[in-house]
């Protein structure tokens, strides 16, 4: 049945009355209904949809003519309502995000003026380009790509250098700059202790653990694996030293890196023993023996952080900060079960875990031959899940808890094995809820150790604070329901796991030495740029993921969100051929 | 390697500034065999790049009938299919004889078409008058009702408006016009109302001085008052003739032409020539009137994208907020956000046509076909959605984007020319 309404004068514009028409006619019970002008094109398109009746014959141009057409007369009066409510509410009001969105570098310079640092998250091939935009545009810029070739690394680096601004990677997972955490990080309070490092995780763990331990962190500063390679040289590591020697803020710097090439090495630690503040400097892998002077050699990660807590609260150095701290649990084990399985999905824990267990077992220099591998031997294996060869194709083992399954459960079918030793990495970037993802896993294989009638532990580190998006509380209990023996520090939960076969590693203390490298006459001028970046909230072009935002925004920086795309959608022709079309 | 001039850009700054110096003038309302050769003997005109009969939409074979029973080639439309199929009619497009033409484009010797001329470049543009909305020839109806229409066009519309703009004497200064319109909410394609009643408003007291019957002054100037989107056409010559005269200098990756065939949608670019570049046409996405729904769409069609090529239409989005919402459900934020975009692909703002809404900034100016492949930005095109189906008419209006692929080929086809790269 056609209902006909016609109101005189009641002037809509065509495209506002298309879109209530839509809206109506997702009504219940409205059959069909059009609502129109009454101009004579008009009418026949009425007619031309079967909605045509007598009283439109008078409608005139400035008449609204409604047609509904509805077996439910009652329906009308609701219909008029909506359309009033329509006719009378048009502003759109669309939720507007914290930060402008973008598809340029112009547009994203146009919407933060001052932005000052870059986030670079493309696919590798493309970082390096887009890194040399952003420090044409006199932006600091932190890579978080890798697959970036070494020599595109050492071109933007040397170009940052010679402009006073800072290259963070390529291949930096973790940042924090003035409280602002990039990437992969955590947040941890703010303080007087400056980070530097060649690791992400390894940034991670030492500052969550100066958090845990009462302090804060001035900055992190990831320079990228590679940077204390000899083909780059330490470009990063030395400006970012500088930079953190002048901080005013920064009391004590901790510098975290791999074993680096020998000259670089001697470069680097010729810088720390001309800095007039305390260092604490880990070298991964190093077994050191003293302290010298000023410069604090830590053996692991969580001495590490202890040191500069204690150099920064001034409190008195201890000769040895790596003994077990915490009881080792009873265990009831089979015979065969002699081996500890660590799989990590931070890389530089789970090297420091192959490192204390290689002690532990007095194995010397372990080789491991396999991708991923970073200790094989009688059994024992660490492996570090974030490796190329396991994410190809899939996420990362710390936003993705399937390849940890599948490793635990191969784990737990190898008869020798006793103890699965793990990660769990929080924090901004990481998985939500890593510990409720693992948990089916790891009970299941629970069940199935104990149907066989034997048990199999779960040992864990949770690198992460209580401020970080997870909530270590929470992450921890969750583990802690279904037996899972968690530790503070990954060299806490490596020595329990050692402990509970018995094994034990030695501890050599550590005493302060006079230096034997002489202080050299160092500028440590910083440029104008360097100075600002540590000195004020970061305004961030975030090029790439979008979920780097969060962090930014969470903590007081601001940020331009640049979604990238490859230039002529990644076509290598077409890119060549704009290359030359100039 | 681009002639007279060093690089690339400066070869596109050149053709830009023969935008921008553009002049196009309203002359006269002719029968277009008059004007086009072509047009004398069995030859109708269509939209976009060349085509042939069996791969026209229906909506642009349903216009070809018509314009074979106007013409009075066939008398009923069983015939003049037969005549259409059998190759008896000639195929050519509007773009080759200096013309455009809106959704199907057929265009036939008797119609009446608008001259614009460019006094710039001394070039002229044709394009046939706007019918209106609902059952017209462009969107493939052919009925009775749109034969008379047609007639009367011939007999009483076309020669009415040709005695008025020949009393004028020396043409409506279009650029006026359109500076004018585009501060009042127009951008030249799906909005034109208000170039509409600025043409109206110069063209009434000359109609008025003319000669012809009462009875028609009133018929005439009744459609032109009813005819909200009488101006598009205007326009469309317009900016055809000024982008004619801006594809002589015939260097560099400036855009000179999109236009579309329902089958493809070809584009031209100045360092290519008369050359077009062609990539599968998209279908446009919009607003329906009710009964009819995206299903129904026929694929995109006419040489209406002339504006879009000069600046304005979907380019200028944001000059007309009244239709932004086609664009989605958006608002101001959207209409600014996509002529935002439409800046990444331009060279410049035209300095003529400053929009309010913009902060006065002036139209996109100069679509350059290397930011179009280096983006992935596809120009948008506000346009007219018809029925697939010959016969139903306009359904709906909403937006189109050019394919990138047209623009992918253009820019490979040049450095292959420049002998930057060899052919594929």
């Amino acid at each position: 049945m056609l209902y006909t309404i016609v109101k005189q004068n009641s002037y809509q514009d065509s495209v506002n009355l298309m879109l209530l028409t839509n809206k109506i006619s997702t009504m219940e019970g409205i059959t069909k209904v059009q609502i129109m002008m009454g101009t004579p094109a008009n009418k026949d398109i009425l007619k031309a949809a079967d909605l045509y009746t007598e009283e439109l014959d008078n409608a005139a141009s400035n008449d609204m003519c409604i047609v509904v057409d509805t077996e439910q007369e009652e329906k009308i009066e609701e219909v008029l309502e909506e359309i009033d409510n329509y006719l009378s509410n048009q502003a759109i009001s669309a939720g507007k995000e914290a930060f402008e969105t973008v598809n340029s570098w112009d547009k994203a310079v146009n919407a933060l003026p001052d932005a000052n640092i870059a986030v670079i998250s493309t696919p590798g091939q493309y970082a390096a380009e887009e890194a040399e935009k952003a420090l044409d545009r006199d932006m600091h810029v932190m890579i978080f790509s890798d697959n970036v070739t070494i020599e595109d690394e050492r071109r933007i680096k040397e170009k940052a250098h010679e402009k006073g601004l800072l290259v963070m990677g390529p291949d930096a997972g973790t940042v924090i700059v003035s409280g602002v955490p990039l990437a992969f990080a955590n947040v941890v309070k703010t303080g007087k202790i400056g980070v530097i490092g060649a690791s992400g995780t390894g940034i991670q763990e030492v500052t969550t653990e100066i958090d845990r331990l009462g302090a804060g962190v001035s900055h992190a500063i990831g320079t990228g694996g590679r940077d204390l390679a000899d083909k780059i040289g330490a470009i990063t590591m030395l400006d970012g030293l500088k930079a953190l020697a002048q901080h005013n803020q920064t009391e004590v710097i901790t510098l975290i890196s791999k074993p680096p090439a020998k000259e670089v090495r001697d470069e680097v630690v010729q810088l720390l023993h001309s800095i007039s503040k305390p260092v604490v400097a880990i070298f991964l892998g190093e077994e050191p023996h003293n302290h010298e002077g000023n410069v604090y050699y830590a053996n692991t990660l969580e001495e590490t952080a202890a040191l500069a807590v204690d150099l920064v609260k001034g409190n008195e150095i201890k000769s040895n900060y790596n003994t077990l701290h915490s009881d080792v649990p009873a265990v009831e084990l089979k015979p065969e079960q002699k081996t500890i399985k660590g799989l990590y999905s931070g890389g530089t824990l789970g090297y420091e875990a192959a490192t204390l267990i290689s002690r532990g077992l007095n194995l010397g220099e372990t080789d491991h031959d396999q991708a991923g591998y970073l200790l094989n031997a009688d059994g024992f294996e660490v492996i570090d899940l974030g490796d190329d060869i396991y994410t190809q194709g899939k996420p990362h083992p710390m936003i993705d808890p399937d390849t940890r399954i599948q490793f635990f459960q191969k784990a737990a079918q190898d008869e020798s094995t006793a103890v699965i030793l793990f990660d769990l990495v929080l924090g901004y970037g990481a998985h939500e809820d890593m510990a409720g993802a693992l948990l089916p896993g790891i009970e299941k294989i629970q069940q199935e150790t104990k149907a066989k009638g034997k048990n199999i532990y779960f040992v864990a580190t949770v690198c992460g604070t209580d401020q970080d998006p997870q909530g270590i509380d929470e992450q921890k209990a969750k583990l802690a329901e279904a037996g899972v023996i968690i530790r503070d520090s990954n060299n806490q939960a490596t020595l329990t796991a050692l402990a509970m076969l018995g094994i034990e590693v030695e501890v050599g203390t550590k005493e302060v030495v006079p230096a034997t490298v002489e202080a050299a006459n160092v500028d440590f001028t910083v440029s104008e740029a360097i100075e600002k970046l540590l000195n004020e909230k970061p305004s961030v072009v975030n090029v790439g993921l979008k979920s780097f935002t969060n962090s930014i925004t969470a903590n007081g920086g601001r940020v331009v969100q640049y979604d990238w795309r490859p230039v002529a959608g990644g076509n290598p022709r077409l890119r060549k051929i704009l290359s030359l079309l100039k | 390697m681009y002639g007279q001039f060093k690089t690339i850009d400066e070869a596109n700054r050149a053709v830009i500034d023969k935008v921008v110096s553009g002049t196009p003038f309203l002359l006269d309302v002719v029968p277009a065999k008059s004007v086009i050769d072509e047009l004398n003997g069995k030859v109708l005109l269509h939209a976009g790049p060349p085509i042939k009969w069996e791969n026209m939409t229906s909506p642009m074979q349903g216009s070809c009938i018509g314009a074979t029973l106007f013409e009075g080639w066939a008398t009923n439309a069983d015939d003049a299919r037969a005549m259409l199929e059998n190759g008896e009619i000639e195929f050519i497009p509007c773009h080759h004889v200096n013309a455009v033409g809106p959704m199907g484009g057929i265009t036939s010797g008797s119609m009446p078409v608008l001259v614009v001329e460019n006094q710039d470049g001394g070039n002229r543009a044709y394009c046939t008058m706007n019918e209106g909305i609902g059952a017209v020839l462009r969107f493939g109806a052919y009925s009775e009702e749109v034969i008379n229409r047609l007639n009367w066009f011939r007999d009483v519309l076309g020669p009415t408006l040709s005695k008025a703009l020949h009393i004028k004497g020396d043409g409506l200064n279009v650029n006026v016009m359109m500076a004018r319109a585009i501060t009042m909410g127009d951008e030249f394609h799906q909005r034109n109302i208000a170039g509409s009643l600025i043409f109206l408003k110069d063209i009434v007291p000359f109609i008025l001085q003319t000669d012809v019957d009462e009875k028609d002054k009133q018929d005439v100037i009744q459609f032109l008052a009813d005819t909200d989107q009488y101006f598009l056409n205007i326009a469309m010559a317009s900016t055809k003739a000024v982008m004619d005269s801006a594809r002589q200098i015939q260097h560099g990756t400036v855009v000179t032409a999109m236009c579309r065939n329902g089958y493809e949608f070809g584009i031209r670019i100045a360092g290519m020539g008369d050359e077009w570049f062609t990539a599968p046409v998209n279908t446009p996405q919009g607003l329906f009137f009710t009964g009819y729904d995206q299903d129904m769409a026929c694929k995109d069609m006419g040489d209406s994208a002339i504006t879009e090529t000069f600046g304005v239409g979907g380019m200028a989005m944001i000059a007309a907020p009244g239709v932004t919402r086609f664009v989605g459900a958006g608002g101001m934020d959207d209409a600014v956000g996509t002529s935002n975009d439409m800046m990444d692909i331009c060279i410049d703002h035209n300095p003529n046509f400053s929009i309010p809404t913009w902060d006065f900034k002036g139209a996109p100016l100069g679509i350059d076909a290397r930011k179009v492949v280096a983006t992935g930005v596809e120009p948008v095109i506000n346009t007219g959605i018809a029925h697939k189906e010959a016969g139903v008419g306009q359904i709906g209006a909403g937006t189109v984007r050019a394919p990138l692929a047209a623009f992918e080929k253009a820019i490979d086809a040049y450095a292959v020319k420049l002998g930057l790269i060899e052919a594929e």
